[in-house]
């Protein structure tokens, strides 16, 4: 069945997952916005322990399809794969130092002789949703607004400015998204932190916090939003394959595919419900409402920066070098042997559900912190 | 014409990625096993309802922890590294190379990511079987990840199931069962996992040594080595045949690397095994200096170890540059010649592709297939290039075979020290039990250095020497970020290993 299908239909497929594996990391975040909060939400240290250890039971979720997300475009989008982390160089690295101080530093905060002391460690995890999420997000703006990339005829890159992918940062909508990913990351924190503690203080704090990160989000939310729809696009010319820009390019392709429209306006829509719940109505839910909400917003982003015969990888700097699905991915011999392996993905999802429900089943107490079965091996 | 390349920037680059991957390696093997002992432990404490079983379960579980931590922290550069500095690499085998990488993301590093968490903090949260249940897909989860990154090093290592497509000019996957089946990944696979409880048994063996020495919780010592030991004593021997499989599919895939293994400059029938042995530093290939300064040999072994028959005829460095007629092996040198000729004809069909001329783009596409098959000896510079740094290979080689001997002894002894009931009298080898520890680690990263440095200069063996796989990077970029890398590294290092130590000297929770 799979070994019929057509090679461009492969390529929107593995468009597809690899999109919802972006969206998903990016529900993710939710560890990231509440590491970044570490130095001011709680007030003691019992109520940062409570913070450390709820996130500590996730965070690994968070990192594996970060990991994921490369191995599949890794896959799937190879031509991608190389221009993007070779050429961007600087920006990659700087995330991945992020996710690497990350790594060790749940485990190695409390540990006795930790080396660093464990200032250090929460340092590390607040660089990693504040630094780390902001690199992100403009690095994912470049999906819009290009990179300064060249691809000679054997398609080795060479990358047009001595900052490496840096200069993205100077960019302003790249720069607004960014700063949208790490008020959204805060929002969603705050959520599930309210959802996964008891502690009415630091709870009440948690709701308090998210209405203000979402006050935050909106004007870089505005921003994007308003010039998502009147900026010049990369559209690919599905005859001579020629890339061009186009007027309004992401508008139209909102307008041509209408439920990627409905994607974004109705998850934007459960985001802000989501938070209203949580703020107004003394809801802990609000983490699922506007969890879902995020993944349909990015899913509906993503799925723009590719469908409908755009350039999901722009160069401005050489403009037939662009990449898109169909120039970009394996071939497709391998992408049909992927696609029988991506039929494991739900299998894979529906385990991990299940164990998040079976841990968080019971919600997280000082009493636990102090004195559970599992009080040793604490973070 | 692909463009040739800065080598210094390109040897950094190699640099770079010697020191990401043989950190990660500090830590990869010790999970491997690791994560099987706890859930050995596990078991006989679920099967026996015993609390000291408990406790051991627990304290072996937290520097498990700890270790896996650091792990985890130096994977994910090595998997996006591919990008970032061998971007070439990247494109023109990501075809076939990226699946295994993606693969493994989905099914091994998810099935450990999950039930990691259910495993530390899960005791009181499900019943008694279903955490077992998670440590024992903790432990399978690890070696799925070994298995699906060695099907992408085994493969290039010996690149099959593809095939060049010119009109890409990259390598395109032709046949996934052949590449997740290959010889090399099978051996790789049952050598590496197995060398990697070895050194977890090692690792426990040797700090339970400590606990006896120091007289402090005996019981729970001697119950841990008794479960390391036949864990390890099973390993040990299988590591010895698995290595001696590796080393017969290396000397039938790749020779040079195998010559290089065993200094071999001057092939011979009847080739002898060096036992011990001075590499002379000062020969080169095709010389006539001797190859040792001084060297003891086991006659015949080596024939029999590379092709399962004495009295065989093993290649040497000299015979695979220089060629050997009668052998029918083909010089460097014509190979570097037919493969500048398919780089040409490459060129040609491009060219002629693009300036839509059918006639000469069929023309140079037929030269093409004619050479094809040596393209990568084509961006050689000169035919020594295709030895490996010969001294490194060997004495990695022969330090990894004169420990795989001897750790076998040690459980055996340590078995029988038990079973004698003297274990905690046996001074001097509780002593050389902790002094395996750092041999097993020692022992893990020879292993590597023979199998990546013997394969130089080719990323892709044969296929693509590594100038030609990196990305377009300054010199000082690449410095810039290995030096990153080290320091990065070792602080997290020296932090772990003081962690560790303390949690050892704490030793397991008194109830
Ligand atoms: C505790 C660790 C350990 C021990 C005791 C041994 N090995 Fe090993 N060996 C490894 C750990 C290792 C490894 C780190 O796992 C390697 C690196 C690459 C690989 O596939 O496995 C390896 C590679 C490796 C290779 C290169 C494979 C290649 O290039 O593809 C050969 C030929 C051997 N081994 C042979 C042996 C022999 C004959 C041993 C005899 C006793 C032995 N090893 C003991
Ligand atoms: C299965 C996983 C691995 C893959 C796919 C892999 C791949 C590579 C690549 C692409 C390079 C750089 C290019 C080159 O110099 O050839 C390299 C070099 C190297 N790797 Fe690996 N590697 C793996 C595992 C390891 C491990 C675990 C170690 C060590 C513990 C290791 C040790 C080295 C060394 C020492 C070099 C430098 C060799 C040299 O340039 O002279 N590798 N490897
Ligand atoms: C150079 C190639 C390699 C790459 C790209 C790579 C990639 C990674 C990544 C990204 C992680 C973290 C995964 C996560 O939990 O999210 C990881 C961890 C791990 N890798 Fe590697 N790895 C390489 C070499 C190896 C080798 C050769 C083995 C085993 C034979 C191995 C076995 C493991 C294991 C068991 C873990 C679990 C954590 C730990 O190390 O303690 N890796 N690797």
């Amino acid at each position: 069945m799979i070994g019929n299908l057509d090679y461009a239909l492969l390529q929107q497929i593995w468009w597809l997952i690899v999109s919802v594996v972006g969206s998903l990391f990016v529900f993710l975040l939710f560890v990231q916005g509440g590491q970044s909060m570490l130095f001011t939400l709680p007030h003691d240290d019992e109520e940062k322990a409570l913070m450390v250890n709820s996130l500590g039971r996730k965070w690994k979720l968070t990192f594996t399809t970060l990991v994921l997300f490369g191995g599949a475009l890794f896959a799937a989008f190879p031509k991608f794969y190389a221009t993007s982390f070779g050429g961007a160089y600087w920006v990659w690295m700087l995330i991945l130092f992020t996710f690497i101080v990350q790594a060790v530093a749940y485990e190695y905060r409390k540990k006795p002789d930790n080396f660093l002391g464990a200032w250090a460690f929460e340092f590390f995890l607040f660089i990693n949703g504040t630094v780390g999420v902001l690199l992100i997000g403009t690095a994912v703006g470049t999906f819009f607004t290009g990179a300064a990339f060249a691809l000679n005829e054997y398609n080795q890159v060479t990358w047009q400015t001595s900052m490496r992918g840096l200069e993205a940062a100077t960019n302003l909508f790249n720069l607004a998204f960014g700063f949208f990913l790490v008020f959204l990351a805060r929002t969603l924190g705050g959520m599930y932190l309210l959802n996964n503690i008891v502690h009415p203080a630091l709870n009440a704090r948690c709701r308090r916090s998210v209405l203000i990160n979402f006050l935050w989000t909106l004007p870089f939310l505005f921003f994007v939003l308003i010039s998502l729809v009147t900026m010049d696009g990369f559209a690919v010319n599905p005859e001579t394959l020629e890339v061009v820009m186009e007027k309004g390019k992401y508008l139209h392709n909102l307008l041509a595919m209408p439920l990627l429209l409905i994607f974004l306006l109705a998850g934007l829509g459960l985001v802000i419900y989501g938070v209203v719940v949580t703020s107004f109505q003394g809801s802990e839910k609000g983490i699922w409402i506007a969890g879902l909400g995020t993944v349909l917003t990015a899913l509906g982003i993503f799925l723009t920066a590719g469908y409908n015969d755009t350039a999901f990888y722009p160069s401005y700097a050489d403009l037939q070098s662009s990449l898109s699905i169909y120039n970009a991915s394996s071939s497709k011999y391998t992408l049909t042997a992927m696609t029988y392996v991506a039929l494991g993905i739900p299998f894979v999802l529906a385990y991990v559900a299940y164990v998040w429900k079976l841990m968080d089943n019971k919600k997280l107490t000082p009493e636990e912190l102090a004195e559970g079965e599992n009080a040793h091996e604490m973070y | 014409m692909i463009e040739q390349v800065d080598l210094s920037q390109v040897n950094w680059a190699r640099a770079q990625f010697a020191l990401t991957a043989m950190y990660h390696w500090i830590f990869v093997p010790l999970t491997l096993g690791l994560s099987f002992l706890v859930a050995f432990f596990e078991s006989i404490y679920v099967k026996t309802g015993n609390e000291e079983w408990k406790r051991i379960t627990k304290f072996w579980m937290t520097l498990f922890g700890i270790n896996f931590a650091i792990g985890v922290a130096t994977g994910i550069i090595l998997e996006f590294q591919f990008g970032t500095n061998w971007s070439n690499y990247s494109w023109m085998v990501g075809d076939i190379f990226g699946a295994p990488l993606a693969i493994e993301g989905i099914f091994a590093f998810f099935l450990e990511a999950t039930f990691f968490a259910l495993m530390f903090f899960g005791w009181d949260r499900v019943s008694v079987k279903l955490h077992l249940f998670s440590t024992w897909m903790v432990a399978v989860g690890s070696s799925l990840s070994a298995v699906w990154i060695l099907v992408a090093n085994g493969w290039m290592q010996f690149p099959v199931g593809m095939a060049f497509n010119p009109d890409t000019a990259r390598f395109e996957m032709q046949n996934f069962w052949e590449v997740i089946f290959s010889p090399v990944a099978v051996s790789k696979f049952s050598h590496t996992t197995s060398s990697g409880f070895v050194l977890a048994s090692l690792f426990v063996l040797g700090i339970s040594c400590w606990y006896l020495l120091k007289g402090r919780h005996q019981l729970m010592a001697k119950r841990s080595i008794a479960v390391a030991s036949v864990f390890g004593l099973l390993a040990a021997t299988y590591v010895i045949f698995t290595g001696d499989e590796a080393a017969y599919t290396v000397a039938q895939k790749q020779p040079m690397k195998l010559a290089a293994m065993e200094g071999l400059y001057v092939g011979e029938m009847n080739a002898g095994l060096v036992a011990v042995g001075i590499i002379n530093a000062a020969k080169n290939p095709g010389d006539e200096q001797p190859a040792f300064l001084f060297d003891v040999k086991l006659p015949g072994l080596l024939s029999l170890l590379a092709n399962r028959q004495f009295g065989s005829f093993v290649p040497g460095i000299d015979d695979l540059v220089y060629g050997n007629e009668e052998q029918g092996i083909v010089s460097v040198a014509s190979r570097m010649e037919r493969g500048r000729q398919a780089i040409a004809y490459l060129a040609a069909f491009k060219e002629a592709t693009d300036n839509e001329n059918e006639v000469a783009s069929q023309m140079a596409l037929q030269q093409f297939n004619v050479y094809k098959d040596d393209m990568g000896y084509g961006h050689l510079t000169s035919p020594a290039d295709a030895a490996p740094p010969v001294a490194t290979t060997y004495y990695a080689f022969h330090i990894m075979v004169i420990l795989g001997t001897l750790f076998p002894l040690v459980f055996l002894l340590a078995l029988y020290f038990l079973h004698k009931e003297t274990l905690e009298k046996q001074r001097l080898f509780l002593f050389v039990g902790i002094l395996c520890v750092p041999l097993g680690y020692i022992a893990q990263q020879a292993g590597w250095v023979v199998s990546e440095v013997g394969r130089q200069p080719w990323a892709i063996q044969g296929l693509l020497p590594v100038q030609v796989a990196n990305t377009n990077l300054t010199t000082g970029t690449v410095q810039t970020t290995f030096f990153i890398f080290l320091g990065l590294f070792t602080l997290l290092l020296i932090a772990e290993i003081k962690i560790m130590c303390k949690q050892i000297q704490l030793g397991p929770e008194e109830k």
